[in-house]
């Protein structure tokens, strides 16, 4: 199964891939709105860029094989998807209780504040290829089968 | 080969989904005392206030049994177990054979021994009838007492208040929330509750339970001498495992069920998991139950592919962890929250009244041990990874997870490597 | 502006940001190493200080809405010809620093550029071309010494060459990746060109910088360069190379040496060079022990000896006036390789009076050096490499064309991995992460997708080098190399004609 591997010696801290992902799950597809006028209604990038001194990576959900979010839902709502192996979110299901957030050792989960629902990257459903690879100026996010 | 579970809660789809995933063939009979197929029992908090209806109660999609080739037997009870013949006997006369036996029958309310508790009006809260039954009854009553200021407690207490009923939690301990908080967080999370208009009594119990003539119930009298008029009593002190038939049939017990690293009990090919389990736990290096939702399920996981013979796992040890909102506020907990002197930690905390933020961060040896987080729980899962984990902390490092920036570039560079991005799992 | 020195305020360029396009997501901010673009958290939204601005685009390039574009500052000076603003903008900044003027790249003054005054021919009716797609075409050359004639002896197997020839460097485009050291660039951008160089089957230079260990392995496709300091250079190094390279001069900067400020020697640059870290490593002008041809006689054979005669020795000098004296001189003290380098050649840091005023156009050295070569006989003792300038395959075709074996880019090939010519390499914050050893900033240059841009830079120009002699009717480098009569000159006078050896169009 195909992941986005990220490669800290190639992030550069641009947060470009942020953008990308923000725009991919907007409804209007484009930037500057999904900026200026989706995000206040809840819309937030999948990704995370993290820095410590001069290196940087930017992560997001795992698809782990076994994933600790799963194990702790309470309502089913997170699931592996036999089919594709990814980790799977129901938004419908989701009653907000932000047991998955905690569970998950990578930090991987956020919180939609306005929803009180999650955002957990879903791999770009729908999308070739996850528009945050698209979008890296410096290939330093790869999206491969290991 | 058959594989019987006794159980159908979240241990139990645990178990199903271990054993679905090494063996596609054998089969897996689930024998349950409820009457619905498995649910997600902490939503029955959500059910009572009426957030969600019976509709969003289920764990798993329809056909989830068919599709997993599981034979389901509800309202069963498990009246006997004989380790010898290996076979269970049922309330209805039945007998069931095994193979491989998981015990997961969770836990059962501890009922304290209270004057005036026999007779209606006494209600739990751990189950989904149980939530019915309050949903009920509460169209048609104006005050409630809940003892206990636990998890379940408050959660009640919420979800009665919900239903426009005038609610008062009586708690033993000095603050709510005295097992998975701390004082500062618990008392954070009491302001909350009781600016809604929930009433709090801590440092209290309940030495009566007073009854009018006809039986029903009329309030409650405190230790202190005060009376609080209701009429109903909701009892959530806590939940004991529920160890028939394991007794019964000579496991080895001491509060659960007592099961090895492969949750394996004393007899054999019978496992255990979930809140009856008496299992390592990674952060206490003890043995112990950890009646915590991930925990069941994981330990279900674990005992399910070893049951199969194919795998022969360690399960990593229960982690004690809790993620519940209060009225908008969200708090997180999970490891050691409250060590005990001789523990040697080192606790750091940081509060801000008016953001109405609290974090607790606990550490032992150099290593993240538990935290507490109120508020501003977006980070718990970095911190959930140091703890996991036991990533080795310098006092660099230490110093970021103490000011709030908690971030998986301060993994070990080995650990980043191989656990962040796997070569393959 | 407030607090700055009036000088200060006569920018070359200013930052334009389109506000109904801006999103304020920073992305300016965290990749201008200028620091010209800012959060004002007063404002709550991104600025910027146009003093900052050294025009180099990479806030234009990575802004995801594309709300910036980098102008040249429109406040005008009186048009003086003399008077230019660049020359008063020099005087201010002097009359502030009382320092030498520094510039990074190459000149780029409005002097004659012979390339785009010399127009190729092509095949009409007799001599058709020949179509590259479907005849074989021969971009394949030697770099080396070839002997006076060559013995063939007839062996039962076959025909046989008796003569033994001396060593050869082998290119499969007569272009190779110029010295750059490794501490004007970084790391990243040596092992994009050595990984570059080997699949295209030509060489890259090390500079006078000294080579990485982890880039041995790639020693087959590097020459190495023996400088005035002598910085890395030892038993094993010169033994890692295709070819050892003495640099006597360099086109940006003749007569006087190199510097590398010790803000860019890092870790990995001071082990390689062999100098301390954050001190500057000064190269002097000579060799001091360089005083006379003889004493570089005596350093070419040093070399073939420490290298057991395995690899040919290339001399590099600056095209000055008696260039072509030198460069006879260099054939005969045993130089298997000249390389010529021009006025127009790339540098990190230079004087910018010695780098815009000092030497003369490669056009004319080559041109000069390749007739006093064949005018001697000696021609084929040594191949001629040319650099400095060269910016397209036009170019190459038209150095070939005037007699020289091959072409060294460095200019182009950093313009190919995203160099824009803002000039600022001494600062060692080149925002690219080109000409900078800064941990967060050379990462910007990925060694995987340099290398495919320099591949296919060299592909591209390949193959448009094949068009070109194909159009001729040329099926070979060979047959184009000195050939002159390819060329004709347009606007240039009859000296100019003359030195190149070039007919006027039309004759």
């Amino acid at each position: 199964m195909r992941r986005v591997y990220p490669n800290k010696d190639f992030c550069i801290g641009c947060h470009i891939c942020e953008l990308a992902c923000l725009t991919a799950h907007s409804e209007s597809k484009d930037l500057i709105i999904a900026v200026r006028e989706e995000q206040a209604s809840g819309l937030r990038p999948c990704k995370a860029v993290y820095e410590k001194g001069p290196v940087c990576v930017s992560l997001s959900c795992r698809h782990c094989e076994n994933p600790s979010c799963v194990t702790a839902c309470i309502s089913g709502a997170l699931y592996k998807d036999e089919e594709s192996g990814k980790t799977k979110y129901d938004e419908s299901q989701c009653v907000g209780c932000w047991s998955c957030l905690m569970a998950c050792p990578f930090g991987a989960i956020r919180r939609n504040p306005s929803k009180g629902k999650i955002i957990k990257c879903d791999l770009c459903e729908g999308r070739d290829k996850p528009a945050c690879v698209e979008a890296c100026p410096n290939a330093a996010l790869s999206y491969e089968d290991r | 080969m058959t594989y019987v579970i006794v159980g159908n809660g979240v241990a139990s789809v645990g178990a199903i989904e271990g054993i679905r995933k090494l063996d596609k063939e054998g089969n897996i009979v689930v024998v349950s005392e409820e009457n619905t197929p498995t649910y997600g029992r902490p939503l029955i908090s959500y059910f009572l206030a009426g957030k969600i209806g019976l509709d969003r109660m289920s764990l798993r999609p329809d056909g989830y049994y068919e599709k997993n080739n599981v034979e389901l037997k509800l309202g069963s009870r498990v009246v006997g177990l004989d380790t010898g013949s290996k076979t269970l006997a049922l309330s209805n006369g039945e007998s069931v054979s095994y193979d491989k036996l998981l015990l997961a029958t969770g836990g059962v309310p501890f009922m304290p021994p209270i004057k005036g508790l026999e007779g209606p009006g006494i209600y739990n809260f751990t189950t989904l009838a149980h939530a019915e039954i309050l949903l009920d009854i509460a169209q048609n009553i104006r005050n409630v007492v809940v003892i206990g200021g636990g998890l379940i407690g408050l959660k009640a207490a919420e979800g009665l208040f919900d239903n426009g009923l005038k609610v008062t939690i009586v708690e033993l301990g000095p603050r709510v929330l005295s097992a998975a908080f701390d004082d500062v967080a618990g008392k954070m999370v009491s302001r909350r509750l009781e600016t809604e208009g929930l009433g709090i009594r801590c440092g209290s119990t309940v030495e009566e339970v007073l009854r009018g003539p006809s039986g029903g119930i009329n309030g409650v009298r405190l230790a202190s001498g005060e009376i609080i008029a209701c009429e109903a009593v909701v009892v959530a002190i806590g939940v004991v495992p529920s160890l028939t038939p394991a007794k019964e049939a000579g496991l080895n017990i001491r509060r659960g069920i007592k099961v090895d690293e492969f949750l394996h009990t004393s007899a054999e090919d019978v496992y255990a998991a979930g809140d009856v389990a008496e299992a390592y736990d990674m952060i206490t290096d003890d043995v112990r139950v950890t009646p915590i939702w991930p925990n069941a399920y994981s330990q279900g996981y674990y005992a399910g592919m070893n049951m199969t013979g194919k795998k022969h796992e360690k399960h990593p040890g229960g982690l004690a962890m809790n993620a519940i909102s209060f009225y908008g506020l969200p708090t997180a907990s999970l490891g050691m929250v409250n060590p005990a002197p001789e523990e040697d930690c080192e606790i750091c905390t940081y509060a801000d009244e008016e953001k109405q933020t609290y974090r607790k961060l606990v550490f032992r040896n150099d290593r993240l041990v538990g935290y507490v987080l109120v508020g501003d729980i977006d980070f718990a899962g970095l911190y959930t990874g140091f703890v996991r984990f036991q990533l080795p902390l310098s006092d660099e490092i230490k110093q970021e997870l103490k000011d709030g920036r908690p971030s998986a570039l301060l993994w070990p560079e080995h650990d980043f490597e191989t656990r962040w991005t796997p070569d393959h799992e | 502006m407030l607090f700055k020195p009036i000088s200060q305020n006569f920018n070359d360029f200013v930052i334009d940001r389109d506000k109904e396009r801006c999103i304020n997501c920073e992305v300016c901010v965290r990749q201008c190493s200028y620091e010209a673009h800012f959060w004002d958290d007063a404002r709550q939204c991104v600025n910027h200080d146009n003093t900052k601005c050294v025009g180099c685009h990479r806030c234009e390039a990575l802004c995801p809405t594309g709300c910036l574009t980098i102008k040249k500052n429109p406040a005008d000076f009186r048009d003086n010809a003399l008077w230019t603003p660049t020359y008063m903008k020099y005087l201010y900044k002097q009359g502030d620093t009382g320092g030498i003027l520094l510039s990074g790249m190459g000149s780029p003054s409005a002097k004659p550029i012979y390339w785009d005054n010399l127009q190729l021919d092509a095949s009409q009716v007799t001599n058709p071309s020949i179509d590259p797609l479907r005849e074989p075409m021969e971009l394949r050359t030697y770099l080396g010494s070839k002997p006076d004639n060559v013995e063939v002896e007839q062996t039962p197997d076959g025909p046989k060459l008796k003569t033994k020839i001396g060593p050869q460097v082998k290119l499969e485009y007569p272009m190779m990746f110029s010295a750059m050291s490794f501490g004007s660039i970084n790391f990243n951008l040596h092992k994009a060109m050595a990984m570059a160089a080997t699949e295209l089957g030509i060489v890259y230079n090390t500079g006078e910088g000294g080579l990485h260990p982890t880039l041995y392995k790639y020693g087959a496709n590097t020459i190495v360069q023996v400088a005035s300091g002598r910085f890395g250079v030892h038993k094993d190094y010169l033994n890692a190379g295709a070819a050892i390279e003495i640099k006597v001069g360099q086109g940006a900067k003749p007569g006087i040496g190199g510097h590398l400020p010790g803000e860019k020697i890092d870790e990995e640059v001071s082990k390689t060079r062999m100098v301390p870290v954050g001190s500057d490593a000064i190269s002097p002008a000579p060799h001091h022990d360089i005083y006379s041809i003889e004493d570089l006689l005596q350093l070419i054979y040093a070399l073939k000896e420490a290298t057991e005669y395995r690899v040919p020795v290339s001399v590099k000098i600056a095209a000055v006036h008696n260039a072509p004296a030198i460069a006879s001189g260099i054939v005969r003290a045993g130089a298997d390789i000249v390389v010529i380098d021009g006025f127009r050649g790339g540098t990190g840091a230079a004087p910018t009076m010695i780098r815009d005023n000092v030497g003369i156009p490669v056009e004319l050295a080559l041109a000069q050096v390749d007739n006093r070569l064949r005018d001697e006989g000696i021609r084929n003792w040594a191949s001629l490499v040319v650099a400095g300038g060269t910016r397209c395959s036009a170019d190459v075709i038209k150095a070939i064309a005037l007699g020289a074996d091959a072409v060294y880019i460095a200019t182009a090939a950093l313009v190919a991995v995203g160099c824009t010519l803002c000039g600022r390499c001494y600062t060692g914050k080149c925002p690219w992460g080109i000409a900078t050893n800064e941990a967060r900033l050379k990462k910007r240059q990925n060694p995987e997708i340099a290398a495919k841009r320099l591949t296919n830079l060299v592909r591209a120009w390949g193959h448009e080098i094949q068009e070109m002699l194909g159009g001729m009717g040329l099926n070979s480098i060979e047959s184009l190399r000195g050939n002159r009569d390819k060329l004709r000159g347009i606007g240039l006078n009859e000296v100019e004609l003359d030195i190149l050896g070039v007919k006027h169009a039309g004759r």
